[in-house]
């Protein structure tokens, strides 16, 4: 149940502006097409989440979601994979069975950390679990030291080439540069048709909003407010007795799981996994995202993710030259002018407005306040 | 691994992967040292560097091709204009982005690096647009080509030799830059107090610019140096980037004797195990090794001693 404490007003107003959109507005207005890109885009918004609290809350940049998203994304895929590349529908390999590059890389038998993409619910919890994992591990390496800031992000930045270069690398095990394509059915259910598409959006969006609805959790209980006071005063807090590393591993951790979700979510939606996701590049691109739609803000996220990534097919549709000069200036015009993003020139400029319209009474001044703001179109 | 290799090929492998290593490693000095000015003197993370880089890099072919053009008969000299050239416009450029976007970003160092992103997209696509998405390559002068045969097994590349005078020189007049000079003085001054260095007469905004030049000045010097072996896209200065921080991150960040040593102890890691294994797997182990060592010892090799 959502109570009016659990979102405040313009939180819910945010909520249901972002539902009704979602739900209604998009899947009657555009094609399947359309649709689909629009899917595709939400995917970020997952790491997006993920980011404002690890990052907007935790005060952690992390430079390296790229690879848990592909963490979650080849965790699907492999399962994909391997149900597309039956003993029937391999049949003209030297050996069937195998996924299709295995067999062009010489590969006799399935590697063994592909065996167990052979079950759903195993892949399932695979793609929630692989990325905490490594998140947890990493985490507790550079938190328990003291890690942190800048060095925290190029750390990560590295880790998200080593990724990149060990998929690309290691092409018999992995599908190389190309990544796993030709993916076909999800548990017999094949994901290539119009119908499946549509459906996939709509399984999209409810998870989504699950994932706000727990990050929103997170956000309100007194570990949301222990992040933020980590953030502005870590010593303070650590001499407060709180362990700091341990709730830097568990934001960051959250982080990954959102951004593992999105990745899963990815394969299934645009049909093949690439290292072209996992790299320092698209790992960047998502900070950017968030940066646009507000650090501070879960919804804002969701925004930033959907309006950049509109943005970016519809500039590189018509000026594909023009479109990294828009997306460069858009970050630093961000990052210089508006800290908090698209949420926070709503909440300091229009949610205001909007207050002071609806009720006269009410002259609390919003400005400088960090809300959740809904859409800023 | 070692099973097919008489102990002297294994002795001219070494020797000559330890000299692969070695040019490695004056590429990676040259852009460690301009990322540890500005990184470990001033805190800005510029991740635009590499892109300041690949400046030097164009400047020189440019000049390569106007110098054919215009004057032959200073072609076996040129490379000597380009570096100053290179040095000049990569410095000027990186004056211009301290005045118009790091001065107000002093005090949130994770957002320098998020807007410097922003602009090494920009300068990326600039190249694009300028010298088109093929890579280019200069035409060395004759007498860079060859080798010098040392012994049957050993040839050195002259070319190489030269990048590697070429690193110990700038290196020696950055240090003596940085730490005789009085105006090195005053960067150290700024760098570690800068209230206390702007009450004592030091302007510090012109101290943070001419810094940020220097870096980014001795990142085209790289660029320029890094047309002689290999050649250079729009998007090079990318791939290079994060190694270098992490030479950088590795040494101790404040310590540019740090910045060397790292830069050797990779480098060399790299070229020699890139014989034995594949040139990715090289990569990945050496950047995992570094990872791990991180994890174990975040200040780096060579940290400053200081009460925090």
């Amino acid at each position: 149940m959502i109570n009016s404490r659990f979102f405040n007003r313009s939180e819910l107003l945010g909520f249901l502006a972002l539902a009704v959109l979602l739900l209604l507005i998009l899947p009657l207005s555009l094609d399947i097409f359309r649709l689909n890109l629009v899917a595709k885009y939400l995917t970020y918004a997952f790491v997006g989440i993920g980011l404002v609290l690890c990052w907007g809350y935790g005060g952690i940049l992390s430079l390296g979601q790229g690879v848990f998203f592909g963490l979650g994304g080849y965790c699907m895929a492999m399962y994909l994979k391997l149900e597309a590349s039956s003993v029937a529908n391999t049949k003209i390999q030297s050996t069937p069975g195998i996924p299709d590059f295995m067999d062009w890389n010489q590969l006799t038998s399935l590697p063994f950390f592909w065996k167990p993409f052979h079950s759903f619910p195993v892949t399932l919890l695979a793609i929630l679990l692989v990325p905490a994992f490594f998140a947890l591990i990493i985490g507790a390496a550079m938190f328990k030291r003291r890690v942190g800031g800048v060095y925290f992000a190029i750390i990560t930045q590295a880790i998200a080439a080593i990724l990149t270069i060990l998929i690309v690398g290691q092409q018999g095990y992995t599908g190389g540069i190309n990544g796993i394509t030709d993916l076909r059915t999800l548990h017999g259910w094949d994901i290539r048709t119009d119908h499946a598409k549509f459906i996939l959006y709509f399984v999209e969006v409810v998870l989504l909003f699950g994932c706000i609805v727990a990050a929103q959790f997170i956000r309100l209980t007194k570990l949301g407010r222990i992040l933020v006071a980590m953030r502005e005063q870590e010593d303070r807090v650590r001499f407060s007795g709180y362990s700091v590393a341990n709730f830097k591993i568990f934001a960051f951790c959250a982080a990954a799981v959102f951004a593992a979700i999105g990745g899963a979510m990815f394969t299934l939606e645009v049909g093949f996994m690439s290292p072209s996701f996992v790299g320092i590049v698209p790992s960047i691109e998502m900070v950017i995202y968030t940066a646009v739609g507000g650090r501070m803000s879960i919804f804002g996220a969701v925004w930033g993710a959907l309006l950049v990534n509109f943005a970016k097919t519809s500039l590189s549709e018509s000026f594909p030259q023009l479109w990294l000069f828009g997306l460069g200036a858009l970050f630093i015009a961000v990052v210089l002018a508006f800290p908090n993003g698209l949420s926070g020139i709503w909440a300091d400029h229009i949610q205001p407005r909007i207050d002071r319209l609806l009720s006269s009474r009410k002259s609390k001044s919003a400005a400088g306040m960090i809300a959740d703001g809904a859409p800023a179109e | 691994m070692f099973g097919d290799y008489s102990i002297s090929d294994l002795g001219a492998i070494l020797a000559m992967q330890g000299f692969a290593g070695l040019i490695l490693f004056s590429v990676y000095v040259l852009m460690a040292l301009g990322l540890a000015i500005i990184f470990g003197q001033m805190g800005v993370i510029n991740m635009a560097h590499g892109e300041f880089m690949i400046l030097g890099a164009y400047v020189t072919w440019m000049t390569s091709n106007a110098v054919q053009h215009v004057a032959p008969w200073l072609f076996p000299g040129y490379f000597f204009i380009a570096m100053i050239l290179a040095f000049i416009t990569s410095g000027a450029l990186g004056m211009l982005v301290e005045w118009a976007l790091i001065r107000h970003l002093y005090k949130r160092p994770l957002d320098t690096l998020l807007a410097t992103w922003g602009l090494s997209l920009i300068l990326q696509q600039a190249y694009r647009s300028i010298f088109g998405a093929r890579e280019v390559g200069v035409e060395l002068p004759e007498w860079m080509m060859g080798s010098w045969q040392a012994t049957d097994s050993i040839q050195i590349p002259i070319n190489g030799m030269f990048v590697m005078a070429l690193t110990i020189l700038i290196t020696t007049v950055v240090f003596y830059i940085l730490f005789w000079s009085s105006w090195g003085k005053q960067v150290r001054a700024v760098v570690q107090n800068r209230v206390m260095a702007g009450a004592v007469g030091i302007n510090t905004e012109k101290v943070d610019r001419y810094t940020f030049g220097l870096g980014c000045g001795i990142a085209g010097i790289a660029g320029s140096a890094f047309t002689m072996i290999g050649s250079t896209g729009p998007t090079a200065g990318q791939l290079y980037i994060v190694d270098t921080f992490l030479v950088v991150v590795f040494g101790g960040a404040a310590s540019l004797f740090g910045t060397i040593a790292s830069a050797f102890s990779i480098s060399q890691t790299q070229s020699t195990l890139e014989f034995f294994l594949s040139g990715s797997m090289a990569k990945v182990i050496t950047l995992l090794t570094i990872v791990g060592i991180l994890m174990v010892r975040p200040q780096g090799l060579f940290a400053l001693k200081v009460r925090k």
